[in-house]
This record gives C-alpha cells, sequence and structure tokens, in this order.
C-alpha cells in the first residue's frame, strides 16, 4: 500500500526535501511529497480497502493506492 | 465530580491529569484494557504517545477496549477531554472532526502559548467568558490542525472552534488557528496546548484549572 498525504494538503516534509536537493546538485525537482509504503502478505485482498480504510490510512488526509502480486 | 484519566502505553501527562482533575473533584486511572468506566462522570484522555504512536499519532490508540466504551460513552453526551495524545486520538477515533498533522517546522516545540477563549459555552470552558485568554503551555510535533475548508466553515458557524492560538502564538501551521475543537454537541473537546499542566502558580499560570472547574461545575460534588 502506497500511502500519500492528500493533494492540497501542506507536506512540509516533502518541501524540506525538495529544498535539500539542489543543495546536493539536484536541481529542477519539483512537487516532493513524502508517504509511507506498507508491505503485507494477505489471505483476502479484498479486504485491504478496508484495512486502508480504517487502520492504514487517515483517509482525511491521506490517500492511498493498493499494488500486489497474486 | 469524578473524573477519568485514561492510561495507554505510552500516556505520559495522565498523572498531571490525575492531579489537575483531583484539584476540583474526584480522579481516578482508567486502564486501556478495561472496559469499565468505573462510573465516572467525565472522561480525560490524556497526552503521551499512547502505543507509541506507531503508524500514525493516536491511529492505534482508538481501538483499545476501553475506547469502545468512551465513544459509547460519549455519543451518549458524556463529557470527554482530548488533551494533546488525547485529542489526536479522538480525532482518529471519529469523535471530534479534522486530525492533527506534523508541525510547520517538523521540529518538537514546546513553549508557553496564549489561547482566546472562542466558545465559552461548552461543558469545558464554562468557567471562562468568551475572549478570555488563557496562557498554557503546549509541547508537541504533531499539533497542527487540519480540516477541509466546509468542515471548518461548519466547525466555526456551529461554534465548535473553541480555542485558537491568540495572534503571534500559532507556532505549528494550525488552520486558522485553532488550538481547539469540540463536536457537534460539544461535550467531546479536544486541544493541543496541556491545562494540565497549568494548575499551579509554581509552574508560573493557573489558566489550564479552568477546564478542570468548568467540568466539575456541572456535577453536584
Amino acid at each position: 500500500m502506497l500511502i500519500r498525504p492528500k493533494a492540497g494538503i501542506l507536506d512540509p516534509q516533502g518541501q524540506a526535501v525538495e529544498r535539500a536537493l539542489p543543495a546536493l546538485g539536484f536541481a529542477g525537482v519539483r512537487n516532493v511529497h513524502v508517504g509511507r509504503l506498507v508491505e503485507l502478505d494477505v489471505e483476502d485482498p479484498d479486504r485491504l480497502p478496508a484495512m486502508c480504510e480504517q487502520l492504514l490510512a487517515n483517509p482525511l488526509i491521506e490517500d492511498y493506492e493498493i499494488q500486489g502480486t497474486a | 465530580m469524578k473524573f477519568g484519566v485514561v492510561r495507554f502505553p505510552g500516556s505520559c501527562d495522565d498523572v498531571d491529569a490525575l492531579h489537575a482533575a483531583r484539584r476540583v473533584g474526584e480522579a481516578v486511572i482508567l486502564w486501556h484494557r478495561d472496559r469499565d468506566l468505573q462510573g465516572v462522570d467525565a472522561v480525560i484522555v490524556p497526552g503521551g504517545f499512547s502505543y507509541g504512536d506507531y503508524l500514525r499519532v493516536g491511529a492505534i490508540a482508538r481501538f483499545a477496549p476501553l475506547m469502545e466504551e468512551i465513544d459509547r460513552f460519549a455519543r451518549h453526551g458524556g463529557l470527554v477531554l482530548g488533551i494533546c495524545n488525547g485529542f489526536q486520538v479522538l480525532c482518529e477515533a471519529g469523535l471530534l472532526p479534522g486530525a492533527l498533522l506534523p508541525n510547520v517546522s517538523l521540529r518538537f516545540v514546546c513553549r508557553q502559548v496564549d489561547l482566546d477563549v472562542v466558545n465559552a459555552g461548552t461543558p469545558w470552558t464554562r468557567a471562562c467568558r468568551p475572549g478570555d485568554r488563557l496562557s498554557i503551555p503546549a509541547k508537541h510535533t504533531t499539533g497542527r490542525y487540519w480540516a477541509p475548508e466546509p468542515v471548518l466553515d461548519e466547525l466555526e458557524a456551529n461554534g465548535q472552534v473553541v480555542l485558537r492560538y491568540a495572534t503571534g502564538n500559532g507556532f505549528n501551521g494550525s488552520v486558522r488557528d485553532i488550538a481547539g475543537v469540540s463536536n457537534a454537541a460539544g461535550n467531546v473537546v479536544g486541544l493541543m496546548p496541556h491545562p494540565e499542566h497549568a494548575v499551579d502558580p509554581l509552574t508560573g499560570s493557573v489558566d489550564g484549572l479552568k477546564l478542570f472547574q468548568s467540568a466539575a461545575a456541572l456535577v453536584p460534588a
């Protein structure tokens, strides 16, 4: 599960990273956002959205995206 | 008046909250694994780092057995005050609107702040007058209050913005300088600053006591 700060909510962590990159010579970087990655093995992947809604993400402030292999 | 102060693993301001409550009434500790609210008239969810705040602040504590009872208690009009981590827990539990995000500075900040009482009509602020200014310490890393704009407008219209950082005192980036909010009914209030640390002149201010006095006055001793 990729969990990201929702678009439009100030993301100071992303901003801090964005400011640090040019200092290391990496110019031309914009819109940096820092989120979370949750990896897990699950028997019933249909339950993943509910897991995200109820615990892994806070849907008010975060978007989530489910990726997986069978 | 009997207060119950919740203790999660990782709570650290529970004892101060207990002492603060005992200045105005009786107070007991409520253990997070219990389901017994011990007949308390009001519940305080204190500051700290419940369950280590792993994953996201307040996210795991909301599943404690005791929280189910507090949810029921609150939805039946029981008085609940969430302080700092307690505020975060109540937001995660859906008992209060909005969410708390990392401070804009990304740093832990500990400082005395002035708060303006916006709504002096809640059970937790009725010992104040609207416009009163309270000097209370704040100490947190994740205290930037946020809610979507339409929700904020609704909160303001309903008088659910209870406390605001006074001009020049906002440090965490909270929208509209919001320091504390209530649910629609007003019986549940949460705030980031710590009234329980401002109850004795020894620590510089007794303004925090007003929140405890407000609730205590509602229940005959």
